[in-house]
């Protein structure tokens, strides 16, 4: 496969590195001079001088025939409009943008830049999974469904603990699916007691995430009556 | 445009721009009618916050092309601004995205044109033709 990779930046230079292992024909494009010099003792005539949303960077670096372009400069709107101008004009068939701003994350929608790739995000989600703090992590979304699917980990000061799944006061819309404990996953029956430390997956309709996060957070009331 | 009876408002990230909006007036920007919004054109916020949902038209014209483009799209697609042009120093992106809808204006092309015909107008009698290139060069 053809693939070009725009700024050779930390991301850009190792993914082309990565590329050229996997036996792909890569040009990385850099505009800055200095930056370029320094590639290029590596990459040699792999990595290409220029400003890539300049039309004529693109082409030299033979854009009419990439499989695939990779724009992951550090400026979002040059990562969006290469890889609009990319796709638009020249018919590449696969294109990905970082999103170096997750709030610009929106914008490459707008435009119809998919897949887009934050890192920023790609490091919240890992934080959410990895912490426990966070309690509540969106496993699945299926939006056109209009089902989540969600973990929560259960601490020790969490109301549920030591309670039968079947006394618990699940939201009307909302269903336990499995309980993992120590490293092995169950689907709970009602006689099920739930113990500090397991982590439970929930399937939901959208909405219903602050109500269960109360229901097994610190302090919360399992039974809703006799709690 | 502001004197002709527009609403105009400016959106611009550095709140020093205030003033240079106000040089050769004889009352302050604001007194005559306009606003003035501190933020980044790729900020929602901001857009928002200077009036794009009511604009009728919306110009994209920061120092950056590739901001120009993004925001002018954004203008078109999002909030459906009617007449929107984005500056556009890159003669052959402008080309390029003229041809996509978006109305650009290519203060680049305007300056060689207007470079081109100075020459052809200052070149001896009889001269102007094919020397004029080299006289550009120079």
């Amino acid at each position: 496969m053809y693939i070009i990779v725009v700024g050779a930046g930390k991301v850009g230079w190792n993914l082309a590195r990565e590329l050229l292992e996997k036996d792909h024909e890569v040009t990385v494009i850099e505009s800055n001079r200095r930056r370029y010099l320094t590639v290029e003792q590596e990459l040699e005539h792999n990595v290409s001088y220029g400003d890539a949303s300049e039309l004529w960077v693109l082409e030299r670096a033979g854009i009419q025939r990439a499989d695939m372009v990779i724009a992951v400069t550090g400026d979002d709107e040059d990562n969006m409009l290469i890889c609009q101008v990319a796709r638009e004009k020249y018919a590449v068939e696969r294109i990905i943008a970082r999103v170096n701003n997750p709030r610009n994350k929106s914008h490459f929608d707008l435009l119809g830049i998919k897949p887009s790739v934050s890192a920023t995000d790609l490091i919240l989600r890992l934080l959410e999974h990895e912490v426990p703090e966070y309690g509540l992590v969106h496993l699945l979304d299926l939006q056109e469904e209009q089902l989540e699917i969600i973990e929560m980990l259960l601490g020790k000061d969490s109301g549920v603990t030591g309670r039968r799944v079947g006394d618990l006061e699940m939201p009307e819309g909302s269903l336990l699916i499995s309980i993992l404990r120590n490293g092995k996953g169950f689907v709970p029956g009602p006689e099920t007691v739930l113990e500090a430390g397991d982590e439970v997956l929930a399937v939901l309709d959208p909405g219903h995430e602050e109500q269960l996060k109360t229901l097994f957070g610190p302090g919360g009331n399992g039974t809703g009556n006799g709690g | 445009m502001l004197r002709e009876g527009h609403e105009v408002s400016c959106l611009d990230e550095d709140p020093e721009s205030h003033a240079r909006l106000e040089v050769g007036l004889d009352k302050g920007w604001e007194d005559l009618g306009g606003q003035f919004t501190v933020g980044a054109g790729l900020e929602t916020d901001a857009l928002v916050a200077a009036g794009i949902e009511n604009a009728d038209a919306f110009i994209a014209s920061t120092d950056g092309d590739n901001t120009n483009i993004v925001i002018a799209q954004i203008a078109q697609r999002r909030y459906e601004v009617p007449t929107v042009i984005a500056r556009i120093l890159d003669p052959l992106r402008a080309e390029w995205y003229e041809r996509q809808g978006l109305r650009t204006v290519c203060p680049t092309r305007v300056a060689i044109d207007m470079l081109e015909s100075a020459v052809r107008e200052g070149a001896p009698r009889g001269g102007a033709g094919p020397s004029d290139g080299s006289a550009e060069a120079a």
